[in-house]
């Protein structure tokens, strides 16, 4: 494998990695609340078809941007209200919304567009195109890092850099203030946030409507930057590899940003055969390749990276001991 | 200096010489009247001790005083000002600390982080970490309430969390400071150091008000002490003018002996032979060194020791609860320590009942009714048997019933959920399903932990009336009073040892205490 088909690979492991990431850090704001959210998933969906549906009848990605956003966040107000205000079971709830988008998505496509459930094709300004870093042409000349800059770093659609910037974001906000303080304490020991005068349903609301905002980027990302519209169930199980690489990353920031480029790295792998077979000197039938990201989930919710222990009060709804 | 001559004037300016006032507090949970027109004054700068039974209303009444709950009627003074109370902040905000009998720590959390955690500085939160920092160190210099600030809660004593606790509200500028029942978790040594702690806030003017039930603590701290009986105030009584005796007639209504009445032992042979006994825990750490006794028909074996020392191993290896190594020999045949036939229930075939140390975990089932909970380890007894496929229902509430009934049990309803029955009324339910089939045996571990004192008495009374019967009782204990009172002869362990047997007659306090603490005894 030659310098140039690394840098490609890598390229696309960010592209790939990137609906991950930002689903993944998802997923941590609601956990380390205090609640399970199996149904990243069903956002992410949800905001791909509404960003899509409205970036392409009125032409404007950002519109579209903002539709995805508050489609995951009517999604993860149902959930909140589901399982935070009428402590209902936190994984029945994220299962259900993820049928919910499942079939919804498709049945307003097909109403608004008679398309077969998908979305027209975005193009111009209905799409994220890629833009160019700084310096990037200029200093492709210099040797080894020029290419890296400008193959791998440079050229990928704004919220590839959204998504980076949000992991030492969430660090600093769970580390750094008093709103990741109450928010971790929040999903550690609820009791002790209440005795402390705090609300525990208004952290536990702020952390999923967090969520929803994240999982709104993801889904728009994946219709409107990675892909040109909307296409059934085009999420593919992105949700349930980003809770695995949440279990991996043990709910941190960094580690999640790791966790989520090696699933990336697995899916562009998959794109690949040719380099696959190179390097492995065998051919590997692309539907084992297309499986890697998932037998790594698999192995990853096995156990197999050692113990993690999630937030102590994930799960539970709270309710006042007398 | 200025502060404190700031914190006179408004002493003086104040109105009313009490911190904290109560006027006709009521609340009911459904049909149980939780607190009943309740009226109570503490005067500042005082310790005022609350004393009742489980179930009493203690907890309730100062849940409704930190904002957790809302009183039906009556009112809240604070330094004679009505002050509502709707929610915990609201309490905070009038000056009330509480240190809640289970600590609400986050125990991931480091002990500022914990200090901090509501009362923070603005959105970063360095300048609360380093305002926190230092005012910690004012404070456990004042106090003698030393906690490294940087140490994880999980890896503190439960001593050092309780310390955490009290910093937490010393931190919000509490003036009244509410414990609630703070020694039932710590050591001896840790219950004086906590006491001198709260000796040294009074002196600086807090006020602090001590839930518990151990007459002992009332006597040693308070000043005045209230006493609560079913809901209701009975008296509040300087404690200087009153006695043991007369706070525990208020508290159940009725004289109680404290000292159990027994004649003396008529010890008849060896049923049990316990030989170089070790049991390890999961992490392979040997908790049960080696442990060898006897215990003879019509004698009750006290086991004393500070928690952990290996009773709770030991107790589990007789009771088929644990993998063991070496012997045990019931009526002369060995009992297997590991595998097959280790198991309660052949334990029980052989004679052996077990009133376990944890009855919310292995006692009972909670959110079972009690006439399930009644049958459980004896659910394979024919009488319970309607026919090969069912169990007789009828015939097991019945049994309940007069279990209730003979073990008096409050309310006497078989169908109620084993957790709505207080402390003292569960362990009834437990003891009489043990007690009640007749074994040769009987292992009873912390048989009143968290037990009012009028079930404490009964409860001793069945234990001594089981022993007069010529049954052989294993009593653990951590209360050395209880151990002294009921034990015929009592062994003390140490880590993981038998440090000696000793006989309650000649024996003191004192003596126990060094063998607990791993003294040998010719050094006692």
């Amino acid at each position: 494998m030659d310098y140039d088909t690394l840098l490609q690979l890598l390229g696309s492991t960010l592209r790939l990695g990137t609906p991950l990431l930002l689903a993944c850090l998802a997923g941590l704001f609601s956990e380390r609340a205090g609640i399970f959210d199996i149904g990243l998933e069903g956002k992410m969906l949800m905001a791909a078809m509404t960003s899509a549906a409205v970036a392409a009848l009125t032409g404007s990605v950002w519109v579209g941007l903002a539709a995805g956003i508050a489609g995951s966040l009517l999604m993860a107000a149902i959930h909140g209200i589901a399982s935070i205000t009428f402590r209902g079971n936190q994984l029945i709830s994220g299962v259900a919304l993820n049928f919910i988008a499942s079939g919804i998505t498709v049945l307003v496509a097909q109403s608004l567009f008679r398309q077969g459930g998908r979305t027209p094709p975005l193009a111009g300004d209905a799409r994220f195109s890629p833009i160019t870093l700084p310096f990037a042409e200029e200093l492709q000349a210099v040797p080894v890092l020029g290419p890296l800059y400008h193959d791998v770093i440079s050229g990928h659609p704004i919220l590839v850099y959204v998504a980076l910037l949000c992991v030492p974001a969430t660090w600093w906000l769970l580390y750094r203030t008093r709103f990741g303080l109450r928010l971790r304490a929040v999903g550690e020991n609820p009791a002790a946030v209440d005795t402390a005068g705090i609300s525990v349903i208004a952290m536990r609301f702020a952390a999923v409507a967090i969520t929803g905002v994240l999982c709104g980027l993801a889904g728009a990302y994946m219709s409107t930057a990675l892909q040109a519209g909307f296409g059934r169930e085009m999420t593919a199980g992105r949700g349930y590899i980003a809770l695995a690489a949440l279990i991996f990353a043990k709910w941190r920031p960094w580690q999640a940003l790791g966790a989520t480029m090696l699933f990336g790295f697995f899916q562009a792998l998959a794109l690949r055969p040719d380099v696959v077979q190179g390097v492995a000197g065998v051919k590997v039938p692309v539907s084992a390749l297309d499986a890697l990201p998932y037998i790594l989930t698999v192995l990853v919710l096995a156990g197999f990276v050692g113990k993690a222990i999630p937030p102590r009060a994930g799960g539970e709804p709270y309710v006042k001991e007398r | 200096m200025a502060d404190q001559a700031e914190k006179g004037r408004q002493a003086t300016a104040a109105p009313s010489p009490y911190a904290i006032e109560l006027k006709g507090i009521s609340k009911a949970f459904g049909p149980v009247q939780a607190n009943r027109d309740i009226n109570i004054a503490v005067p500042r700068g005082t310790i005022h001790g609350i004393i009742g039974e489980n179930g009493a209303g203690k907890s309730t009444l100062m849940s409704i005083l930190y904002g957790f709950y809302k009183a039906d009627a009556g009112q809240i003074l604070i330094n004679g000002t009505v002050t509502p109370i709707p929610d915990s902040q609201s309490a905070i905000r009038a000056g009330i600390g509480m240190v809640f009998q289970h600590f609400k720590l986050v125990q991931n959390f480091t002990v500022l982080e914990n200090v901090i955690l509501g009362a923070e500085d603005g959105f970063q939160l360095s300048t609360s970490l380093s305002k926190a920092r230092k005012a910690l160190e004012a404070l456990s210099r004042d106090y003698e309430l030393d906690v490294d600030p940087d140490a994880l809660i999980e890896d503190l004593s439960v001593g050092h969390q309780q310390r955490v606790e009290i910093l937490k509200a010393l931190y919000r500028q509490a003036e009244i400071l509410i414990l609630d029942e703070p020694t039932g978790v710590l050591t001896p040594a840790e219950a004086d150091h906590l006491f001198r702690i709260l000796k040294g806030l009074k002196e600086q003017g807090k006020t602090i008000i001590l839930i518990t039930h151990k007459l002992r603590e009332i006597m040693e701290a308070t000043d005045n002490v209230s006493v609560m009986r079913r809901g209701t105030m009975v008296d509040t009584v300087k404690t200087a003018e009153t006695s043991p005796e007369q706070l525990a007639e208020l508290m159940v209504g009725r004289k109680v002996l404290l000292e159990v009445e027994k004649k003396p032992a008529a010890p008849g042979r060896t049923i049990l032979k316990v030989e170089d006994l070790r049991v390890k825990d999961e992490h392979g750490v040997e908790r049960l060194k080696g442990v060898s006794f006897e215990i003879r028909t019509g004698e009750i074996l006290g086991i004393a020791g500070v928690a952990g020392n290996g009773q709770s191993e030991l107790l589990a290896a007789l009771g088929g609860m644990a993998k063991a190594t070496g012997r045990i020999e019931m009526n002369g045949a060995a009992l297997p320590v590991a595998g097959r036939g280790a198991d309660g229930q052949s334990r029980r075939t052989a004679g052996i009942a077990h009133v376990p140390e944890d009855r919310h975990h292995y006692g009972l089932i909670l959110d079972f009714s009690a006439w399930e909970n009644v049958a459980f380890g004896y659910h394979n007894d024919p009488k319970y048997q309607k026919n090969a496929l069912f169990m007789d229902n009828a015939a097991l509430r019945a049994d309940t019933e007069a279990k209730m009934a003979t073990f008096d049990v409050r309310p006497p309803i078989p169908a109620l959920a084993a957790k709505n029955f207080s402390g003292g009324n569960q362990q009834k339910i437990v003891v009489a399903r043990e007690i009640e089939r007749n074994p040769e045996l009987l292992l009873v571990g912390q048989p009143t932990r968290g037990v009012d004192i009028g079930a404490i008495e009964f409860i001793h009374k069945q234990i001594v009336a089981l022993r007069d019967q010529g049954k052989a009782i294993l009593l653990v204990s951590v209360e050395l009073d209880e151990i002294m009172s009921l034990s015929d002869r009592i062994a003390v362990m140490f880590d993981g040892q038998i440090m000696g047997f000793r006989d309650p007659e000649t024996t003191n306090e004192r003596e126990l205490g060094l063998l607990m603490a791993g003294m040998s005894g010719e050094a006692a």
